[in-house]
């Protein structure tokens, strides 16, 4: 999701009064209004609608929303003039494809203007963009560039141009090393043999993209009237999209739109085409799915207060919008029109019969029985640090499955909850004893995820928790086994100390008791490690085989 | 006369009460109590405003262990002063070895001589130089020592000097401070006093013993309590505060019809977003904001695998679909559920026409690759419902989420437009927060797209469907801070209110 910075003073005098009324108007746009300072205020704009990514792009819509304007805006067109045209080389072809392209004249820039257009391309290069992995915008000063303009790639080594913000002329190579933008997003041409380049008829640079602007050619000022604009990328109609929103924009500033003709290899395509696309509505539909009973006459009002046309179940879409994939999307704009306000919530006359989950019953019951021994349950991260899963507990680091680029110590999912009680145990050495405290939850290992039940209790011996366990296996009415570790113990244990839990008859065909958990008290190097200086006994015992059993 | 309170006071007060008149070594005494005992009792009876209690700091100087040996031996200054009185002149090992002091009293008697100008050293000896009144005359540290104990605020400049030089020497004077606590009967006391002779015994609790024979109780008076005093506090045992709010929930919704669903964490990329129609370049599947776990799974339902990846290419029931080329090895990635929404979709793709209309529900931990701050971290809960029958509406959807929120203590809610891939329309719901007096934003809801049903379910049905996170958990129980949800600080486990709705 990305925020706008509107100017409030331009807002008042160009759409009305931003009182708490219009506040609210403007979130039920589907904008809500995030903060509001003296001078401005910002509203959120979500990812389906980047043609609200800049203030002229807003207030043609919010206007149209809010019934001062009627139905799509038209922008003339003009046809391209002489030369008005980008020769795209077939050196492109497997480094960046295509590319978009406009020119749009008689404008007039000031401070406001220009960065409202930075801000813009800045955030479409990170939205619909995708951080200028699927695209990039370029907009220059036409007064410095002479057409015809050819896109092509190079080598990286005979690219020479002064990229913005710099005073030396560099090569392609070296932008990517040495200019901080360069670097940023070097990752994005990493790897390829030539790099995308836009020059005039001169041979002159006008950007290396998606990566940056000539300084000569690339940057624009407020001498500037006519801009060349090109959006490159992999996906043409992504391109002819957002090369769109761009000219419309400049269109709302006081710019003409010119079309360009891109020539590749024989073939030659025009851009911009701002055609409305037009999908077919079936107000049935609309009605069925929002709960109304609209007229023809409503459903059009409210088709047009979105900023579209409505014509006999044909509805035309601006052509810069790039969320209508279906006919739903028109049903939620008229919704939108309609005012989500206005609907009059109704619990339909469903029947159907409530459930828990059999597991989260057993869940809970243990939970019961073991408050009932006045035993606090604690709730820990599922994720953790292999320091306190392996290293503290004196385990080997195995069979732990590990997440990716955590940006925190928690790097694997936890294998245990011991070790969670441990920890915890080691936090509050402060407060007072007994601490006896339990968890149930998700463990992992081997990418297998299974539920766990472990209880601690300080100062405790072996004995105190063993009863407790056999409580709980009676009000359970699941029949344990407690004996010598037939296998081998965790090393956290005390040898001699420890005792296997297996739980009797499972319903496994071959009648055998299954292994299920170990129970013992805590030895003193692990209780130094966590610098607990009070006997601690443990049991950690898996929850599969009893859910099994009881549901 | 009060009666009750005679009746209220402990064996060990009515057995002090006589003494009150003595200072409290005398009253241990008559009454046989420790101090421990007579200071606690005398606490009570100053709490019933029987006596006022004036509590002074006395301090007292005293000799120490060296100070008591030394007023019997005298002082080492004095032995080796003596001697040399005796001898004159003496080399300092003779000095030291005749005199029998030790070698830190010979070095302090020394400085002590030379300090009062009686003795010098001249070539490795030491010479006698005071005059004979000037020796035989007592010291002030000598009288000063003759004199103790002494209260410390009735020291005179000459005492206090004394007590400075000999504080710097080994365990000669010691302070010390007590406290003193004077008693003063209150006319109620007096009176109190004077009554007390006539009650006779009170029983002072009911043991075994006392239910032998009737007549050990019959007819008598029970001391009483005083049943307000302030106690320690006790603790119970009890679940964890975010389990008691999520079992509410689970009884919100089945209270409501609701089934409940449950299912894995670590979910295959499929499930979690190319089943919900979140294209695979969104931002959400980059590692900066999902867990992602080193391994792929295999994706088992091929007819729905194949459904997706039509939906995605070039849409599906009449949608243009998102335009780029679907890769089953994406989807094959392994991650942590970003949101329960997972295990809806695999309820869809599970559902059988015949059980329409159905309704569903989950509570459970979902995962975002996040820092950990105070308004929030890497775990959350979500707990998400889904209505699945023909010809639902969205006023149907609203109304489900104005009952639930409702349920959670929420009588004012707001629905806005909002985003999410896999609904349309989507929304927003905000609840009004009657305290802070702002809208407070607690999830998203929608119904759920055509090219998303459709791959699951085989058909297009309407789906509502609603996850609000778990910032109602932290508002009710008044968590600011995030981290507090789940750092298991036992004292706060302890103290933290039962959810009551």
């Amino acid at each position: 999701m990305a925020n706008i910075s509107i100017n409030k003073k331009l807002f008042e005098k160009e759409i009305g009064k931003l009182d708490e009324k219009m506040q609210n108007k403007v979130a039920m746009f589907g904008t809500t209004v995030e903060s509001v300072s003296d001078t401005d205020f910002e509203i959120n704009v979500n990812p389906n609608r980047p043609d609200l990514l800049s203030y002229q792009g807003f207030k043609r819509s919010f206007l149209s929303f809010l019934g001062k304007q009627k139905g799509l805006k038209e922008y003339k067109v003009n046809k391209p003039e002489k030369d008005y045209s980008v020769i795209i080389d077939s050196s492109v072809k497997n480094i960046r494809p295509y590319t978009a392209c406009a020119i749009v004249r008689g404008l007039k820039f000031d401070d406001e203007k220009i960065k409202e257009i930075i801000d813009v391309q800045e955030k479409l290069h990170f939205t619909v963009g995708r951080k200028r992995k699927k695209l990039a915008i370029g907009i220059y000063p036409l007064e410095k560039i002479k057409l015809p303009i050819t896109f092509k790639a190079l080598e990286p080594d005979k690219i020479k141009f002064i990229p913005l913000e710099s005073d030396r002329e560099m090569s392609g190579l070296q932008i990517l090393q040495r200019h901080p933008t360069g670097r940023e997003y070097a990752h994005l041409l990493a790897g390829k043999s030539k790099f995308p380049i836009f020059v005039d008829a001169e041979n002159n640079v006008l950007s290396m993209p998606p990566i940056i602007n000539s300084q000569k050619t690339g940057k624009i000022t407020e001498e500037t009237t006519d801009v060349f604009v090109e959006c490159s990328g992999f996906d043409f109609s992504v391109l002819q999209k957002c090369l769109n929103m761009i000219v419309t924009i400049l269109a709302d500033m006081g710019g003409k739109i010119y079309q360009m003709e891109l020539k590749e290899g024989g073939k030659k395509k025009i851009t911009p085409d701002l055609t409305p696309e037009k999908m077919k509505l079936n107000i049935q539909n609309a009605n069925s799915l929002l709960g109304l009973n609209l007229n023809e006459k409503q459903v059009k009002e409210f088709i047009e207060k979105m900023g579209h046309n409505y014509n006999k179940g044909i509805v035309e879409i601006p052509s810069w919008r790039t969320d209508m994939l279906h006919e739903v999307d028109l049903i939620e704009d008229i919704a939108i029109a309609y005012g989500y306000e206005n609907f009059i919530p109704e619990i339909p006359e469903i029947s159907t019969v409530g459930k828990e989950s059999g597991k989260e019953i057993i869940k809970r019951k243990i939970a019961e029985i073991l408050t009932g021994l006045n035993i606090l349950e604690t709730s820990s991260y599922h994720l953790t640090s292999k320091s306190d899963q392996f290293k503290k507990m004196s385990m080997p680091e195995e069979n732990a499955v590990e997440i990716e680029a955590s940006k925190t110590d928690y790097t694997i999912l936890r294998k245990d909850l011991s070790h969670y009680l441990m920890k915890i145990l080691s936090e509050n050495v402060d407060s007072e004893y007994p601490q006896k405290i339990f968890e149930t939850g998700k463990v992992f290992s081997n990418y297998k995820e299974t539920e766990s039940l472990a209880l601690a209790v300080a100062p405790a011996n072996f004995t105190e928790v063993r009863q407790i366990l056999e409580y709980l296996s009676r009000m359970l009415n699941v029949e344990i086994k407690i004996t010598e570790p037939e296998s081998k113990i965790p090393n956290y244990f005390i040898e001699g100390r420890t005792a296997e839990i297996f739980l009797m008859n499972g319903l496994r065909e071959d009648k055998k008791e299954k292994s299920i958990g170990f129970l013992g008290e805590i030895h003193p190097k692990i209780l130094k490690n966590w610098k607990i200086k009070m006997p601690v006994s443990l049991f950690e015992i898996s929850l599969e085989e009893i859910f099994r059993k009881l549901e | 006369m009060d009666e009750k309170l005679i009746e209220s006071l402990s064996p060990n007060e009515r057995k002090i009460l006589p003494y009150l008149k003595e200072n409290i070594d005398e009253i241990c005494r008559q009454s046989k109590l420790d101090k421990t005992s007579v200071l606690r009792a005398l606490e009570y009876l100053e709490n019933k405003k029987l006596i006022t209690l004036s509590k002074e700091r006395k301090k007292t100087v005293e000799l120490g262990v060296n100070g008591a040996l030394y007023r019997k031996k005298e002082l080492p200054e004095r032995r080796l002063l003596n001697l040399l009185n005796e001898k004159r002149i003496l080399k300092l090992d003779e000095a030291q070895r005749q005199s029998g002091l030790s070698t830190e009293e010979f070095k302090a008697s020394i400085g002590a001589l030379k300090k009062k100008a009686l003795i010098e050293i001249k070539n490795e000896k030491l010479v006698l130089t005071g005059s004979g009144d000037e020796i035989s005359r007592k010291t002030l540290e000598e009288l000063f020592i003759e004199m103790l104990p002494m209260e410390y605020h009735l020291l005179s400049p000459e005492q206090l000097y004394s007590l400075k030089s000999l504080e710097k020497r080994k365990d000669i004077v010691q302070i010390r401070e007590e406290e003193l606590i004077s008693i003063n009967i209150t006319k109620l006391g007096e009176e109190i006093i004077k009554s007390n002779r006539g009650v006779g015994d009170l029983i002072e609790g009911v043991t075994p013993k006392l239910l032998e024979r009737e007549s050990a109780w019959r007819g008598k008076k029970f001391r009483r309590y005083d049943v307000t005093s302030p106690l320690p506090s006790i603790n119970g045992g009890k679940r964890h505060f975010v389990n008691q709010a999520t079992d509410y929930m689970r009884k919100i919704w089945t209270q409501m019809g609701f089934q409940e669903m449950s299912g894995d964490i670590m979910q295959s990329s499929f499930w979690v977003f190319d089943a919900l129609f979140t294209a695979q370049d969104h931002p959400v599947r980059e590692m900066q904001d999902t867990f992602f776990i080193n391994k792929k799974v295999e994706l088992s339902d091929r007819k729905i695998v194949k459904a997706v990846k039509e939906a995605h290419e070039k849409g599906i029931g009449g949608s243009k679909g998102w335009g780029y080329e679907w890769s089953e090895e994406e989807a094959k990635k392994l991650v942590l559920r970003t949101h329960t929404t997972a295990l809806s979709a695999h309820t869809l793709a599970n559902l059988d026409k015949k059980n329409i209309p159905a309704k569903f529900f989950a509570v459970g931990k979902c995962f975002r690759n996040e820092t950990v701050d105070w308004s929030h971290g890497f775990e959350f809960n979500q707990t998400e419902g889904i209505v699945v029958a023909p010809n639902l509406n969205f006023r149907n959807l609203l109304g489900y989420l104005q009952e639930f929120f409702r349920k959670m203590g929420f009588e004012k809610v707001r629905f806005r437009p909002s985003y999410f891939a896999y609904t349309e329309p989507s929304v927003e719901i905000d609840v009004w927060h009657p305290e802070k007096k702002i809208w407070f934003e607690l999830g998203g809801a929608g119904i759920l797209r055509p090219e998303v049903v459709i791959p699951l379910f085989g058909e297009n049905i309407t789906v509502l469907a609603w996850g609000p996170g778990d910032r109602t958990v932290m508002d009710y129980y008044g968590i600011k801070n995030y981290r507090e949800m789940y750092e298991n600080n036992l004292n706060k486990l302890r103290k933290i209110k039962f959810w009551t709705k």
